[in-house]
């Protein structure tokens, strides 16, 4: 078999004709983990052992139940877990060195139903502590590299599980995208990631970065698979009373039905001075392929794209800093001078934006910006269905290139943040390829559109198929 | 945009809020990527709010209640609670005296 290759549609067809086992699918993980993660750095723990019995269990199980793949529509899928998420006996740092050694007494509601549809957890990857980062650099462990070219960023704060997924270690990595980070690494790995509407999937057990604003999303090597994952992982959960009573669409189901006369915005706020013009060109030829299936494409605006950062690190900070205020050290764990630099920052930072005398002028007004934005969207989606744009300005930076410069940094987001700020869910797809890097392309659409994206997404990379390009590990 | 420069005196506030204790060269790095920051996100004050609410739970939920009673499936039992801990006594975390005599 090649991991390179198969994805999940692929792996279950063989599991079910038993051309290979879940047995030697999870061998082969771990043997190309071990030959390839010492240079990429994906995994902080591995969960060897443990998977290698879990996957003798799914070979009996394949072989007694003929009923199997109905009951458990992920059996025997090769999962990588970012270390944020929760889960029960397997170490969970949150890429952090403060607490290092915690192994958590419970999972994680996505978690449990991942291992309900019957997965089984590789192990638990690298990221940016506490998921602060767009690049994987702000781990307190060795930062991981991309696939396509070990010189460059994964992106973050989900690096590991897309550089994981990228390079054949797993079928499906889990991320969370509170303001980047699941579209950034799938775009910058040549992958489709998904972070759904605020409140769509569950996020109790994944430890909480911005709670407002987190979500709890995946990347996969297709949209099928994207799909297919989510249709797990969606849900009320009365463990999480901000997920939304709302029914779970059938996502795969949708896949292949037409997309005529849908209308495409093109936010020109988005194709501005400082993207790329290479990354330009790319999404334009994209947008033609659209446009063959039928799809309308008109430019729209959405006016206070300007002040979306800005309210967006006033907002976000505030939240870390109440939620990081737990980790004393006095129960378990290290104390809060082992937090990393970025941590420190935005620590700092929403202390501030907080604090008596500036609570007004900073966090009440970036709440009522966050309601412009909003507004922008909601404006938006009245005009047209859906929203396409570049998933970042640039192609994936190099290692170091933005790491004393915490501005810049975050300016990497500049497309990706404003739709977590109205909660509604995007969908970065492989859009091809600049200077053999890949180009990830965004599709937004209104609160709880989830089918309505892949289903764009689904016709667009039957024709293009991008995701077939697997990385060379240049500069390796 | 107003420049902004932090002092060493606002960044040490803004530290002990925030329960952290800097270091002289985090000090200095501090201040000046932190003002940075500031500078930026003030650009925020030419925005025209005016009769806009406030957004702070995005799907518009309210009032999202369950019963009153424990749920046995995520309770941890004492054990379970204590077994990441280094410091403990009995069935107890043991923790530094806040209060003295």
């Amino acid at each position: 078999m090649d991991l390179l290759e198969l994805t999940i549609k692929d792996a279950s067809e063989k599991l079910k004709k038993g051309v290979f086992s879940c047995s030697e699918l999870i061998k082969e993980c771990f043997t190309t983990i071990k030959k390839n993660d010492k240079k990429i750095n994906a995994f902080l723990t591995l969960n060897e052992e443990e998977a290698l019995k879990k996957a003798i269990e799914r070979d009996e199980m394949i072989k007694s139940d003929k009923e199997i793949f109905n009951k458990k529509p992920l059996l025997g899928i090769p999962v990588a877990i970012k270390d944020l998420y929760t889960t029960k006996g397997i170490k969970t740092t949150a890429g952090s060195k403060i607490i290092k050694d915690y192994s958590p007494p419970f999972n994680a509601t996505v978690v449990k139903k991942l291992i309900d549809a019957g997965v089984i957890i590789i192990g638990k990857t690298n990221q940016d502590a506490w998921g602060h980062g767009s690049s994987g650099e702000n781990t307190d462990y060795e930062p991981t590299k991309n696939p396509y070219d070990l010189s460059r960023v994964p992106g973050g704060s989900s690096s590991g599980s897309g550089a994981a997924v990228a390079y054949g270690a797993a079928l499906v990595g889990t991320g969370t995208d509170t303001g980047s980070s699941v579209r950034l690494p799938a775009g910058y790995c040549n992958l489709v990631g998904l972070k759904p509407t605020y409140g769509r999937v569950s996020r109790y057990g994944v430890i909480a970065m911005a709670s407002s604003f987190d979500t709890i999303g995946h990347m996969t090597k297709t949209v099928y698979d994207n799909a297919k994952v989510l249709e797990v992982t969606a849900g009320l959960d009365p463990y999480d009373s901000t997920t939304f009573p709302i029914k779970v669409g059938q996502y795969t189901k949708v896949l292949g039905q037409n997309i005529k006369g849908l209308k495409i915005g093109l936010p020109k706020e988005y194709f501005v001075r400082g993207l790329d013009n290479k990354i330009n060109n790319s999404i334009k030829d994209s947008l033609k392929v659209l446009e063959k299936f039928g799809a309308i494409v008109k430019e729209v605006s959405l006016p206070h794209t300007n002040y979306a950062m800005a309210a967006y690190y006033i907002l976000v900070p505030s939240e870390v800093s109440s939620n990081l205020s737990r980790y004393d050290g006095v129960r378990y764990g290290g104390t809060r001078e082992m937090f990393g630099a970025e941590a420190k920052r935005r620590i700092m930072l929403g202390s501030y934006t907080l604090s008596s005398g500036y609570y007004d002028a900073y966090y009440l007004k970036a709440a009522k910006v966050r309601t412009l934005i909003k507004q922008d969207f909601e404006k938006a989606f009245k005009e047209i269905d859906i929203l396409i744009g570049p998933t970042s300005p640039t192609s994936p930076f190099k290692l170091g290139e933005k790491v004393d410069d915490p501005l810049q940094m975050y300016l990497s987001d500049i497309f990706l943040c404003p739709v977590n700020l109205a909660g509604i869910p995007g969908l970065s797809v492989p859009s091809g390829f600049v200077d053999e890097l890949p180009v990830g392309m965004q599709i937004i659409g209104p609160q709880f559109s989830e089918e309505l994206l892949y289903k764009v997404a689904y016709l667009f990379e039957q024709e293009t198929q991008y995701y077939k390009i697997r990385p060379k590990f240049k500069n390796g | 945009m107003a420049k902004k420069n932090l002092t060493t005196e606002e960044i040490l506030h803004i530290a002990k809020l925030g329960n952290l204790t800097l270091n002289k060269k985090e000090i200095e790095v501090f201040k000046k990527q932190l003002s940075s920051v500031i500078e930026y996100i003030d650009k925020l004050q030419e925005v025209d709010i005016k009769d806009i609410e406030p957004s702070s739970q995005i799907t518009g939920l309210t009032d999202v209640l369950r019963e009153d009673k424990v749920e046995e499936s995520r309770t941890l039992t004492s054990g379970e609670a204590l077994a990441n801990t280094k410091s403990k006594e009995g069935n107890l975390f043991k923790v530094k005296a806040i209060l003295t005599e």
